[in-house]
């Protein structure tokens, strides 16, 4: 399976992600934000960081550059597209993921290792997890407190476009488990198709026991099913 | 021709930056502070005779690029 990672001035967990891919037995390339054409690819990764570092709003520049006109056009014929962190950012500021991602309620930057939900285990992503599932997977972030429309996110719920939900270590959702103040504590969601994914925690940080757990390899294991 | 561009979040969006800032100029002492909103301010100066034409340039980059709708409004005013 091919995989693409896109790279901003600014992007810093492009490393992490190419490492758990090849991993995982994709054939990664990395893209600079700069080029006009993506390399066949049938997953695309946005990687997390601070793009062009957060000026105007986290995500915004990026949403807007060269490369990024090729994702959506990939998105749109059905290729998958995994934003993590700042990439979930940028794929709202794109518009193929709708809603944004506000400051952390508590207004400090939280780096913790915290319990989700799988929601939906039915999509490319995560159909090697069970349902409901608690994983424990890291955070880092400034802007994680996902917002959207009263419209968009009763879709959200009818639809099952939640990927993962803040929990407790127990699978309790409550707001004691949210982190950052997100919306029905929103972790990540999918665009109507299921094609695209965006999440605030880092998969990729959890693929070897050595430096942390591996709740994140299913994530690489469902994609490559 | 010159205008000034200011962004603010939407009144039922959460802006916890401005409630810091609110609760230390309460602090402070000022005691009749009733509530306070920041945002964003762009000064743009665009070649373009035509007023009309160039608030409808200033719109379009609102909405492509400097203002996130689904959290924050903005108002235009020449200078």
């Amino acid at each position: 399976m091919n995989s693409s990672v896109i790279v901003f001035p600014g992007s810093n967990c492009d490393r992490d992600i190419a490492i758990a891919l090849e991993k995982m037995q994709f054939k990664n390339k990395m893209v600079w934000h700069k080029e006009s054409k993506l390399p066949k690819s049938d997953l695309i990764v946005i990687p997390g960081g601070f793009s062009y570092g957060d000026y105007l709003r986290s995500g915004a520049i990026a949403g807007k550059s060269l490369i990024i006109n090729e994702v959506i056009k990939a998105a749109k014929s059905g290729c998958l597209i995994l934003g993590i962190c700042n990439g979930f950012q940028i794929l709202t500021e794109t518009g193929l993921l709708k809603g944004t991602l506000l400051r952390n309620r508590n207004l400090k930057f939280i780096n913790s290792d915290v319990n989700i939900k799988v929601i939906n285990n039915s999509t490319k992503f995560t159909s090697k997890y069970k349902s409901n599932q608690v994983l424990k997977i890291n955070i880092a972030h400034n802007e994680g407190n996902y917002f959207t429309d009263k419209d968009h996110l009763n879709k959200l719920k009818n639809e099952n476009l939640i990927a993962f939900q803040y929990c407790d270590i127990n699978g309790n959702i409550s707001d004691q488990s949210n982190p950052n103040g997100a919306i029905e504590n929103i972790a990540g969601i999918y665009n109507s198709k299921k094609n695209i994914l965006g999440m605030m925690p880092h998969p990729e940080r959890m693929v070897d026991n050595l430096i942390s757990n591996t709740d994140g390899i299913n994530l690489f294991a469902s994609i490559m099913n | 021709m010159k205008f000034a561009v200011t962004v603010t979040l939407k009144k039922d969006v959460l802006d916890p930056q401005g409630k810091v800032v609110q609760d230390t100029l309460a602090n402070l002492g000022m005691k009749s502070l009733k509530n306070i909103r920041q945002g964003k301010f762009f000064e743009i100066e665009i070649e373009e005779r035509n007023q009309l034409k160039a608030e409808e340039l200033i719109n379009e980059m609102c909405k492509k690029l400097l203002v996130n709708l689904i959290i924050e409004d903005y108002k235009i005013n020449k200078l």
